[in-house]
């Protein structure tokens, strides 16, 4: 059980649902662990500034998470959370291990563009 | 855009001593303003169960961090998590903090608790392979390297229990340690030296990382001897301690030869109206309850401060 503050994504299906109906979606798959709960603090920090995105969580061990797990972007990947970027129902960015706020505000600029000042 | 605020005191770092600190002060109705460079809550979001905080028989650290925060900022506190500190100006009346995005916050009083982080080697390849081999998490990565051989760098108690802990999915564990023993308890050491799936290279370190996508070796250097030797592995653990964050304070405030922030008993600095709290200060202890009673003991003499000042 992931316990942040985020939205949770619980199912594959749901997944799907959440990145076909909305144009920018930002997921964090991982575990309670020190690599991943930074990532998740960034995107609490990041959701009321960035309205133009969705963020989301997946539990890595969810056997639901398969979909992230062993999507073709995040081959190879060794260290969690796998943080994956979604435009209009497509994986355009993924990122293994743990990302700093520069690096995240870096790609969701990038991908999704700059939220309105 | 670039602009300046005044707050009667500013709070650096958001780990339970800041937050403690955010409470008391806000409570009081102090304009309080926590910044801290990582997610509020800080070393303790990362504990899966805190079971010893007394009143509250189980919880997990981030959700008491994020209780913590809401606490704070309920009674009024400004919490900005994630922001990146460019200079710090500790010696004036008015202490100042200007943040990489160019804002500046000034205040008349400062309560620093940066807390600490994982140490790092800090040699050639270790960014580059961080999260394609690299890890500092057994609990997170170590299924990734189930059925393979792995370092684990480190001789604490973290490291070899770790490393024991690594022996569920690894074939073999190598230990390499730069001293000749241990630093880690008897049982600890005994655990490891008993598991038939550990070997050790003691008085050596990794001098550096390489691979291709993922880690492919490591070169481990003797520290006697000097000679450098290949050592092929699919992955390395780094458990080799925790640092104070005090790099940007070193030259603004007394710091001992590990860089911990000197205290008095109220949490006091050398520098009027600059006080400090949490795992960055020198203690023997460091506990989320004594981080707690750091930044109760800060919050108030900082009051205290504020007050002298309004008198004089």
């Amino acid at each position: 059980m992931l316990y942040t503050n985020l939205n949770h994504i619980e199912t594959a299906s749901q997944l799907e649902k959440i990145v076909n109906e909305n144009e920018n979606v930002m997921v964090c798959c991982g575990r309670m662990g020190p690599m991943c709960i930074p990532v998740y603090g960034i995107m609490e920090e990041l959701e009321p500034t960035y309205s133009h995105v969705k963020f989301f969580d997946m539990e890595f061990d969810n056997p639901e998470a398969q979909v992230i797990r062993n999507a073709p972007m995040t081959r190879g990947f060794m260290g969690l959370p796998y943080t994956v970027y979604y435009r209009n129902g497509e994986m355009v960015k993924a990122t293994t291990s743990i990302q700093n706020m520069s690096q995240v505000k870096t790609i969701l600029d990038s991908e999704f563009g700059q939220p309105e000042a | 855009m670039e602009s300046v605020t005044h707050n009667d005191v500013i709070i650096l770092g958001g780990g339970p001593a800041g937050l403690t600190a955010a409470i008391y002060l806000s409570r009081a109705r102090v304009k309080t303003l926590l910044l801290t460079e990582g997610t509020p809550g800080g070393q303790m979001t990362l504990t899966h169960e805190i079971a010893n905080y007394p009143g509250i028989e189980r919880i997990n650290g981030y959700a008491l961090g994020s209780v913590m925060k809401k606490q704070a900022t309920s009674f009024g506190a400004v919490v900005k998590g994630n922001v990146e500190i460019g200079s710090v100006d500790l010696a004036g009346r008015v202490k100042s903090i200007t943040t990489s995005d160019g804002q500046t916050y000034t205040a008349d009083s400062i309560i620093l608790a940066p807390g600490g982080r994982s140490r790092t080697l800090g040699v050639p390849g270790e960014d580059t392979f961080k999260g394609k081999g690299i890890s500092y998490c057994a609990t997170c990565d170590g299924d990734f390297f189930t059925g393979k051989e792995i370092v684990v760098v480190g001789g604490g108690n973290s490291a070899l229990e770790e490393a024991v802990s690594l022996t569920k999915y690894a074939t073999r564990v190598t230990i390499v340690h730069q001293f000749d023993h241990f630093q880690a308890f008897e049982y600890a050491v005994e655990e490891a030296r008993s598991n038939p799936k550990i070997s050790f290279v003691m008085s050596s370190t990794i001098s550096s990382f390489y691979g291709n996508d993922n880690l492919e070796g490591v070169k481990i250097r003797n520290l006697v001897t000097g000679e450098e030797t290949d050592f092929k592995t699919d992955g390395v653990f780094i458990f080799i301690g925790y640092v104070p964050n005090t790099e940007t304070l070193k030259e603004l405030v007394a710091l001992n030869d590990r860089g911990e922030i000197i205290t008095g008993p109220d949490m006091s600095t050398n520098l009027a109206g600059v006080y400090a709290a949490g795992d960055a200060v020198v203690k023997r202890y460091r506990q989320v309850t004594t981080a707690v009673a750091d930044g109760t003991v800060a919050a108030l003499a900082s009051a205290d401060y504020l007050h002298s000042l309004k008198r004089n």
